[in-house]
């Protein structure tokens, strides 16, 4: 299947579907109160938003269980509500809060879950690959039958590491995932830009690798291509690149003018995204009405504004623990 | 034994202690390691636990990280401290920083062996010591052993630690001769030791310059000049009380160091004696480093670019006053 885009889909039931729609539209609604919290000053630093590619993250992650590993990038709210981390904890974690899943040490950047396997956002780009080989190589050395979810864009693709990494995967026959989302830029770099070959599943055929391709604003489409890559790699044929193809509908980050491409572009784009792409499908299906949509809307507005309200409410970090996690503190 | 078979008995003891420990890096397994150190491993522990990789600094050394993650306990060989460079990102950016970006959910008991120094003609790119770049860095360790029982006790001593330590094996050391008595407790990877006790000047040192240091000490006495060499063994951290304590006793200190001068860890030694016992000194502390040049090969120049003996006997004379 190397290099092929995977259009057919699995049949879905009507609670499936809706779990779907639901966690792509948290996930749209989560980072529009990021976006307004950094307006606001409550969120500071960098803030990479996902809006546009909430398909990828929301399909991919069905494929993977909760002994699987993820690994993810700096724009990783997606991936990280999509493996079932709480809105609140993220959103304390922004506010740079004693209670934010890395405890105000990370930032919007570097989500950290141990007990959801839940390895990071990596904000060097391509820097999370290596991290993937090497937990699944632990996994295949202790024989234990997992797979490592490996989260990465178009750029990570043009760096040393990308390449390093799949050749050793390869190689070794790890149980790496490789999930490509490309979004077509890197930054303000257009892929036509940085890639003297855009075709990015084509890459794996240099490795040895097998890979895919699907249409990232399609939630059924992802979560059927990663099923097959998941399983293809569990049953121990070595890893899989799967691209996702997508697009960001807003900047690189909020400090992004968004110079670098037209709004003719963008609004081409959000013709396909995929949110209300997926609602007039159930809508077809008769899987949601109106009433349903009100309901869900509103279920998932107080659940963000729990978030925003945990996340004011919480304490900082004191100074005196500035030091405390640099190294592991050895009991005498 | 000799300091390669020391490190090769702790390889032995650990891999043989531990079914997680294991040990990857470029030519480990069926050359015998680029220093011969890790030769007849693959034999004894085969090529799960030996494992060659291929030239990818960056995705072996982040492999590391990622296995350890994962619940094993990786032992990563780099080849020389500059090939290192090439894994900085892992290094920096992931294995010093994980715990405490992840708010202290994640640790990473990685060891890491890299060879390092000048000494052997080997030119510009494989002869630098770059340890203060590592010393620089919060979240991890870094360890110098200067001597066969260190070379063997320091590893031990990091393969149990629960976050990532970087040991540096000065490349003239693998055929130094000593004793181990592989019967010893783990040795403490965090202290200085005293090499040799004296009264009139406190030559400071570390690794691969240790042996000439305690050749200008001899040369010195021959001078009636008591010299005291500590070896830090340890980097980061850093054994500041016994920097001071020796300071405080003979007023006087001299720091050798291979780094280049310029931003070297024999300035942040004296930065330390400076800030924190700068009432005990009789004179302002001086440094022996490497010239400000790339490492040349011909001999006469890579000879002139390193510290020697001759050089820290000047150093230590200068600040001594004169007896009689």
């Amino acid at each position: 299947m190397s290099a092929n885009i995977v259009s057919e889909t699995l049949p879905v039931n009507q609670e499936h579907a809706l779990f779907l729609f639901q966690e792509m539209l948290r996930i749209r609604r989560f980072e529009e109160k990021a976006a307004e919290m950094y307006s606001l000053q409550k969120i500071h630093g960098f803030l990479h938003l996902y809006i546009g590619e909430e398909a990828t993250g929301v399909g991919a992650m069905q494929a993977f269980t909760p002994d699987d590993a993820i690994v993810a990038t700096y724009r990783e709210h997606g991936h990280a509500l999509a493996r079932g981390m709480q809105a609140p904890v993220l959103m304390a974690e922004m506010f740079g809060k004693a209670t934010g899943c890395s405890h105000g040490h990370g930032g919007s950047m570097h989500f950290f879950d141990a007990s959801r396997r839940f390895y990071g956002g990596y904000a060097i780009v391509g820097g999370g690959l290596p991290i993937a080989v090497g937990l699944a190589l632990a996994d295949k050395m202790q024989g234990r039958k997992r797979v490592t979810a490996c989260f990465f864009g178009d750029g990570a693709v043009a760096e040393g590491e990308f390449h390093e990494s799949m050749n050793l995967a390869a190689l070794w026959k790890l149980p790496v995932a490789f999930l490509c989302e490309n979004n077509l830029y890197a930054m303000g770099t257009a892929l036509v830009r940085h890639q003297s070959q855009t075709n990015i599943s084509l890459k794996a055929r240099a490795y040895n690798m097998e890979s895919g391709a699907v249409d990232g604003m399609d939630v059924l489409a992802v979560e059927a291509a990663a099923k097959r890559a998941a399983e293809f790699v569990r049953s121990g044929n070595g890893p899989f690149l799967l691209e996702l193809q997508t697009y960001r509908f807003r900047a690189h980050s909020m400090a992004d003018p968004d110079l670098y491409r037209t709004k003719e572009e963008i609004e081409e784009w959000k013709k396909r995204d995929p949110i209300p792409l997926f609602k007039f499908r159930l809508q077809e299906w008769g899987y949601l009405n109106e009433s349903d949509m009100v309901r869900i809307e509103s279920e998932i507005s107080a659940e963000i504004e729990e978030a925003v309200r945990f996340a004011e409410i919480s304490p900082e970090e004191p100074i005196e623990d500035l030091l405390k996690d640099v190294s592991t503190q050895v009991k005498p | 034994m000799t300091y390669r078979e020391a490190v090769r008995a702790a390889l032995r003891k650990a891999l043989r202690g531990d079914p997680r420990v294991f040990l990857m890096g470029e030519d480990v397994g069926r050359y015998g390691g680029a220093f011969a150190v890790s030769h007849g491993l693959l034999g004894e522990f085969g090529p799960e636990r030996i494992r060659d990789t291929p030239l990818s600094e960056s995705v072996f050394v982040g492999a590391g990280i990622g296995a350890a993650l994962g619940g094993m306990r990786p032992i990563v060989e780099i080849m020389t401290v500059n090939f290192s460079m090439l894994a900085m990102d892992q290094i920096l950016n992931n294995a010093a920083t994980l715990r405490h970006m992840s708010g202290g959910q994640f640790s990473v008991p990685l060891v890491v062996r890299i060879a390092t120094g000048g000494g052997r003609q080997m030119a510009a790119q494989h002869s630098n010591s770059l340890e203060v770049w590592y010393a620089h860095i919060p979240g991890i360790k870094v360890l110098t052993p200067a001597t066969v029982t260190d070379a063997y006790g320091m590893l031990l001593g990091a393969i149990p630690e629960p976050d990532p330590v970087f040991i540096f094996e000065h490349a003239t050391l693998y055929p130094l001769e000593g004793d181990v008595d592989e019967t010893a407790k783990i040795a403490d990877i965090n202290r200085a030791a005293v090499r040799r006790a004296g009264r009139d000047v406190s030559l400071i040192t570390y690794g691969g310059t240790l042996g000439k240091t305690l050749q200008a000490a001899e040369l010195l006495a021959a001078e009636s000049i008591d010299a005291e060499v500590i070896d830090l063994r340890s980097l980061r951290p850093l054994d500041t009380a016994a920097i001071l304590d020796s300071v405080a006793k003979t007023h006087r200190a001299v720091i050798v160091d291979e780094g280049w001068k310029t931003g070297s860890f024999a300035g942040e030694v004296s930065a330390q004696i400076m800030e924190l016992g700068f009432d005990d000194l009789d004179a302002p502390v001086a440094r022996v480093c490497s010239a400000e040049v790339p490492m040349p090969y011909a001999k006469h120049l890579e000879t002139a670019a390193l510290p020697q003996v001759e050089g820290i006997v000047n150093a230590a004379r200068n600040m001594v006053p004169r007896h009689g």
